[in-house]
């Protein structure tokens, strides 16, 4: 309570102090021109200036969660959505291609069915390279789902760079895990 | 009683502290060999607003700069002033070669009027002074006026003291967009969100920030007006929108795009409208920047066979490339004059800051960490502040461009500081 109180008291005494501020109207007594600090022109305007305005604040932490896919995503092979890759390489490994049969599969019997492909990168480099490196990845990933009969307006290819690793290591154990495409379903995104 | 006050506490809380505060924090780590000697005496009636309460901020921003030495002074009584009549030989041989004296008085009405005047100790010549009328709370905008005066007399070049920087802090899952002022003081949380923001861009009046959020699971690119918090959606095209840059006139964003397959380069109006395709290349092509006098946009692009900076007509036309040395060349940024170009390179395996001269195409590498990324000009051009990360951390460093000056800013509270932007000087 008390420390409530005393941020209370700050908070109206910053209130105070930003509605308490404006430039002055009247000229210097030595013959200096008398200039408003923050705007750097003449005192004159009654505008509160820059260092007392409080830029607003917009909050996105609110937002809610994901709603709920088709429970047929959730076992069996589709249930399987990341593709990874090796240091520098955008192509599907062999290794991958049943997995994305499977998807193109799923796609081309369910038509309302959407996709989106999100390809990420390993930390290194310039984060908006890394962006257009992983949208290569999600690219290609998104091209071979629809030379497999899922239509191009089911999927949106898209790329979150380096921004959202899955492992948080700075070498190759962690860099390999990172190196990939994940599909998600609509209602999982 | 007791709810009531509660209920009061939470509502002014929303207003006091949209997020958690906390200054960046720096730390100077090199020096260059000359510095100019000045002295600054405290103002008198200055302790009205707090012991040194602008002299140490005028003292602070100008050893910042890495080309003054605020010397220490004895106590002085009288303190010297605005008006008093100086005596030359006296700071000269206090080694000072150059003097700023002042005053503060309360007015009135609550405020005050804080007065000084530069010297030129060595030509013995007084250089100026401005009176200013400013409120209690305008005394760090107050000291950061004078230490541009200062600094212009003095150098030749624009003081930047008054500008801002935009940067993104990570504290665990939540990402902050923040506006600070250039000593990283005073920062405000523009925009907070759990999903990540990058590449903060300053439009060139200062009034708008474009930038890109994956608050929708994808890349998209929105201008921010830092005087109200409106947001608008520049580019949210199928596919991703990133990399947004200014023209000088502020009137276009040139950004990077995947809607056509690849990674392109586009111009659009900065309300969404009117986009058109700049670069065609089976390559990616991202990270426009714009040259100063708006006629040449430079660019990353691997159609090489690795990234390199190009540069093509701001209308668009055929590229040229613009780095040859090295295999991995990414992030151009021009200086405010438009005769150098800053990227990152990759060197021995380490990210670090190239500066490169365009006249001759003379490459200098400037920084000595390994993980330097999103390089940007202070508006003067002496500086250049970007990340890096030391020990494991994120947090930001600004070097002088002739690379021998460096500090660092880092998050007093924890947490990875990233994506600077150096805000335009507000004439």
């Amino acid at each position: 309570m008390r420390a409530s109180f005393t941020r209370l008291l700050t908070a109206i005494a910053a209130t105070v102090l930003i509605v308490g501020c404006s430039t002055s109207p009247e000229g210097s007594t030595d013959g200096a021109p008398v200039i408003d600090p923050v705007t750097g022109k003449p005192a004159a305007s009654g505008k509160p200036g820059a260092q007392a305005s409080k830029i607003p604040g917009v909050d996105l932490t609110a937002k809610g969660g994901p709603g709920e896919a088709d429970p047929r995503l959730k076992s069996g092979i589709l249930a399987r959505r990341s593709i990874y890759y090796d240091y520098d390489q955008f192509d599907v490994k062999d290794e991958y291609r049943g997995v994305v049969e499977a998807h193109a599969k799923y796609l081309r019997e369910n038509p309302a069915a959407r996709m989106l492909i999100q390809g990420n990168t390993d930390e290194r480099g310039s984060r908006e390279y890394n962006v257009g490196l992983g949208q290569r990845r999600s690219d290609g990933v998104k091209k071979m789902l629809v030379l497999l009969g899922a239509r191009d307006n089911q999927i949106e290819a898209v790329s979150l760079g380096e921004e959202k690793p899955q492992a948080e290591g700075h070498d190759e154990s962690a860099w390999s895990k990172n190196r990939r495409s994940d599909m998600l379903y609509g209602g999982e995104y | 009683m007791v709810f009531r006050w509660l209920w009061l506490c939470g509502l002014w809380l929303l207003f006091a502290a949209p997020g958690a505060r906390a200054q960046l924090q720096i730390e100077i780590t090199g020096a260059t060999a000359q510095r100019t000697p000045i002295a600054i005496a405290p103002f008198a009636g200055e302790p009205a607003l707090g012991a040194n309460a602008i002299t140490a901020i005028v003292r602070a921003d100008l050893e910042r700069s890495g080309l003054f030495r605020a010397l220490e002074l004895p106590p002085l009584n009288p303190l010297p002033t605005e008006s008093s009549s100086i005596s030359y030989p006296e700071w000269r041989s206090r080694l000072a070669d150059a003097l700023v004296v002042g005053s503060v008085a309360s007015r009135p009405d609550g405020r005050f009027e804080v007065r000084f005047r530069l010297y030129d100790v060595v030509k013995q010549t007084n250089m100026g002074g401005i009176a200013y009328t400013m409120a209690k709370n305008q005394v760090r905008a107050t000291a950061h006026r004078i230490a541009d005066f200062v600094y212009e007399k003095l150098t030749g070049d624009k003081g930047v003291f008054s500008t801002r920087i935009a940067y993104v802090v990570k504290r665990g899952n939540r990402y902050e967009l923040q506006i600070a002022d250039a000593d990283g003081a005073g920062e405000e949380t523009a925009l907070a969100s759990f999903e990540p923001i990058i590449s903060p861009a300053w439009s060139p009046d200062g009034r708008r920030l474009a930038y890109v959020s994956f608050e929708n699971k994808k890349p998209v690119v929105y201008v921010h007006s830092l005087l109200d918090g409106k947001r608008s959606v520049a580019a949210n095209f199928r596919g991703s929108n990133s990399a947004p840059a200014w023209s000088p006139d502020g009137k276009t964003l040139a950004v990077t795009l995947s809607r056509e397959g690849g990674s392109q380069i586009f111009l659009v109006n900065p309300d969404g409208s009117g986009v058109r395709r700049i670069t065609t290349s089976a390559s990616i092509d991202t990270e426009p920047r714009y040259s100063p006098d708006g006629k040449w946009i430079y660019f990353t692009s691997d159609r090489g066979g690795s990234p390199q900076i190009y540069r093509m007509a701001s209308t668009g036309g055929e590229p040229q490339r613009v780095t040859f040395e090295g295999s991995y060349n990414v992030s151009p940024r021009l200086s405010p004059d438009g005769k150098t170009l800053a990227y990152i390179t990759r060197n021995s395996g380490r990210f670090q800051v190239a500066l490169q001269d365009l006249a001759s195409q003379q490459v200098q590498i400037i920084t000595d960490s390994d993980r330097d990324e999103s390089p940007s000009f202070a508006p003067n051009g002496r500086m250049i502040l970007l990340a890096t990360v030391i020990g494991g951390r994120g947090l930001l460093s600004a070097v002088s461009a002739d690379g021998r000056f460096k500090q660092r800013l880092s998050a007093a509270t924890g947490g990875d500081v990233r994506e600077p932007a150096w805000g335009p000087l507000i004439e």
